[in-house]
């Protein structure tokens, strides 16, 4: 069934598809995708990491740089969800809780009273916040009404909230991926496209540079050039860093893309659809960008979804050599920096939570980078 | 073969130029050098520094000469083994490096050997039982081994070890052999040590290379000569290793180029975080503290020992598949 509709959008390509038994590529290259049930994982996984990620600000019950004084290297707050009357409900409860300095070991230690229950209340007012850029507000989802202060995943050492943190880290670690596939794609498949359509001289200097890039291992050229950028000033913001990285990650990325896409651009100058092009007078540009770019889009496609997973490791681990986002920005690898020593990681075990949220990013792409590649090609067995 | 070994040299010879071309770009990068700056403090300390001194190191290192000519004189030093001086560690950049890029090679040769066997040895075991639950289970553990920055791998092994075995990661070599000379129980302690950072380092490439393994295999078990072995009653033992893997082996050694500067990346990322003595943390030390020269340096060899390995790729190729002819 499928073999056959395939076989008949093949032959009658540019006439009216009749309307029993076909089903276009786009269909069948979806059916293929959906059948993948990891790739569903993934992609979901994806969406509501980015939903929660944008509205971190709101869905965090603290401002991200509001410090704790009096909760430094805080543990997660305790929940529970049996109320005062003794009976298990819906509702979470707190408890109430002191800070004091242990006089002895110099450290702070926190006292939880188990008998006062402080409830968790929706839409509290806390830390005033802007979230994507035109919403200002300070009602939180979560949070506690009074003093006390709810921390879902514990304080750093400067008393600052690590969920909230990690949430607006997930902003930075999780848009370089993407950011930076697309100069990727811009740059790989305009160089990709010149070297196999021209040819000749053009095409051998562009294998050599691109041979040259190759030739270094990444993330130590990478760190050359990130540890070249000016410190963040007033004239040299945390978003222009943030730029200059995503543009330092696909300066080497680049290559892989352009070299399959010569490889495809030269197989295409053969093909009978370029030949009737050529013959109908049609110029360059038209030739490429009408009869061989959406030809090769879905390979462009498939390349940058498995080169986003690579983009966010190589900006968590330049961010926690301390190369990549400075402070006063925070993304999921310069949070890690602070879990760097084994004994405060050990205290601390919080602190790794970024780590599971790469971890999770990185996983959820290349499932969905998997199964793109599957589908692209939807004739294959 | 020869002349194609000799032509491949050739080349490397090219593209070390410009290698050292885009080594010297790096080094001559960030605004404001160490070097002006070691000049700068020199100055301000005045009394035990004669104007002479800073002369010289002006001259040796072309200050205000225009580029070419500071380029000349850098890349100048190279046949007599000096690359610059190290201005944070007050030594020579030749003096720093060796014995550190040296460890750095070794864990790297290791690893790739290492999770080259392993990877193999998994990768046939998936593609001859697959869709099974423990092809199933490989899978899941190869995506994980893929998504976990080795960094964090490296952090969460070096906590495990210490809580639970009590075990001091972080050195190459106990306290007692750091200075001993060359002996059988110096090895057997380097060994004791050194399988920590090649465990960390193989698992993204050991995840990477079992997958196209089992990709390459099941490929090559759809070939009628596979079909034709089997119908002559050879024992599947045999046909499997000796038919297909030796087959399915080929796009692998291809991929051999491509995955040692991947592996070298994470060395010195790893290395970085565990604090080994090899070129990872020199290597971003001096990149933090601007010690260029160092650093540029570092690169370059980096790059000379992708090259190089790039070629042994090229030849094992060659011996394993007598089909590919070199013109």
């Amino acid at each position: 069934m499928v073999e056959t509709s395939a076989e008949t959008i093949a032959a009658d390509a540019g006439e009216e598809i009749s309307e029993v038994g076909e089903i276009p590529q786009s269909k069948l290259i979806w059916m293929r995708f959906s059948r993948n049930k990891l790739a569903l994982i993934g992609g979901v996984g994806l969406i509501i990491m980015y939903i929660i990620v944008g509205l971190g600000p709101f869905i965090a019950s603290n401002y991200y740089r509001h410090q704790n004084q009096d909760y430094l290297f805080g543990p997660p707050t305790p929940l529970t969800f049996i109320g005062p009357d003794g009976r298990l409900g819906l509702q979470p409860y707190t408890f109430e809780f002191s800070t004091r300095l242990d006089p002895e070991s110099f450290k702070f230690v926190f006292d939880i009273d188990r008998d006062t229950r402080v409830p968790l209340e929706l839409f509290v007012r806390g830390d005033p916040y802007s979230m994507l850029g035109f919403i200002e507000s300070d009602i939180h989802l979560l949070g506690i009404e009074g003093e006390q202060r709810f921390y879902p995943l514990g304080t750093d050492a400067l008393g600052r909230d690590v969920f909230a943190r990690l949430l607006i880290g997930g902003q930075v670690s999780l848009t370089v991926g993407l950011v930076g596939v697309a100069l990727t794609i811009i740059l790989g498949s305009v160089m990709g496209t010149i070297s196999g359509y021209f040819g000749g001289l053009v095409d051998d200097v562009m294998q050599r540079v691109i041979e040259l890039i190759l030739s270094f291992p990444t993330v130590p050229l990478w760190a050359a050039l990130a540890a070249a950028l000016p410190p963040i000033s007033r004239d040299f913001t945390a978003v222009h860093r943030f730029f200059l990285i995503t543009v330092i990650l696909s300066l080497v990325n680049w290559t892989g893309l352009a070299r399959q896409l010569r490889g495809k651009v030269m197989g295409y100058a053969e093909s009978d659809f370029v030949m009737a092009a050529l013959a109908s007078g049609a110029s360059d540009a038209r030739i490429i960008f009408v009869h061989m770019m959406p030809n090769a889009s879905s390979h462009i496609i498939v390349v940058a979804a498995l080169a986003i997973p690579g983009m966010i490791l190589g900006e968590t681990a330049l961010s926690f050599l301390g190369l990549g986002i400075l402070p006063p920005a925070v993304s999921w690898g310069s949070m890690l920096t602070q879990a760097q020593a084994v004994p405060v990681v050990v205290e601390h075990p919080w602190l790794m939570t970024p780590g599971i949220a790469v971890v999770l990013a990185v996983l959820f792409y290349s499932f969905l980078g998997d199964a793109l590649r599957d589908a692209a090609d939807p004739y294959s067995i | 073969m020869i002349s194609y070994i000799i032509r491949r040299l050739g080349y490397m010879l090219i593209t070390l130029v410009f290698v050292t071309i885009v080594g010297f770009f790096i080094i001559e990068l960030p605004p404001g050098s160490y070097l002006e700056f070691h000049i700068q403090s020199l100055r301000q300390q005045g009394g035990d520094v004669t104007p002479d001194q800073i002369q010289a190191l002006e001259r040796r290192y072309g200050l205000g000469d225009p580029v070419h000519i500071r380029f000349y004189k850098w890349i100048s030093g190279f046949p007599r083994g000096d690359f610059g001086q190290s201005f944070q560690h007050q030594r020579p950049v030749g003096e720093l490096i060796w014995s550190r890029l040296g460890y750095t090679l070794l864990i790297s040769v290791a690893t790739l050997i290492v999770s080259w066997g392993i990877a193999i040895l998994v990768g046939v075991y998936s593609a001859t039982h697959r869709y099974t639950i423990p092809d199933y289970l490989i899978t899941v553990l190869q995506f994980i081994g893929l998504a976990i920055p080795n960094f964090l791998l490296a952090l969460v092994l070096m906590i495990f070890l210490q809580q639970t075995f009590g075990m001091r990661v972080g050195v190459l070599f106990s306290r007692e052999f750091r200075d001993a000379p060359f002996s059988i129980a110096k090895m057997i302690d380097l060994l004791s040590n050194i399988w920590v950072p090649i465990v960390i380092l193989g698992v993204a490439g050991t995840a990477w290379t079992s997958r196209v393994m089992r990709a390459n295999l099941l490929d090559v078990l759809n070939m009628q000569y596979v079909q034709t072995a089997r119908a002559k009653g050879i024992h599947e033992r045999k046909v499997i290793w000796k038919h297909a893997v030796r087959n399915a082996l080929h796009p692998l050694v291809m991929t051999l180029g491509m995955a040692l500067p991947g592996i070298i990346s994470g060395e010195v990322v790893v290395s970085t975080v565990l604090n080994l003595p090899t070129s990872g943390p020199l290597f971003f030390q001096a990149l933090i503290q601007q010690d260029m020269y160092l650093a540029g340096t570092f690169l370059v060899f980096f790059a000379v020992a992708l090259l190089v390995g790039n070629l042994l790729a090229d030849i094992m190729l060659a011996g394993l598949d007598p089909r590919i002819q070199y013109r």
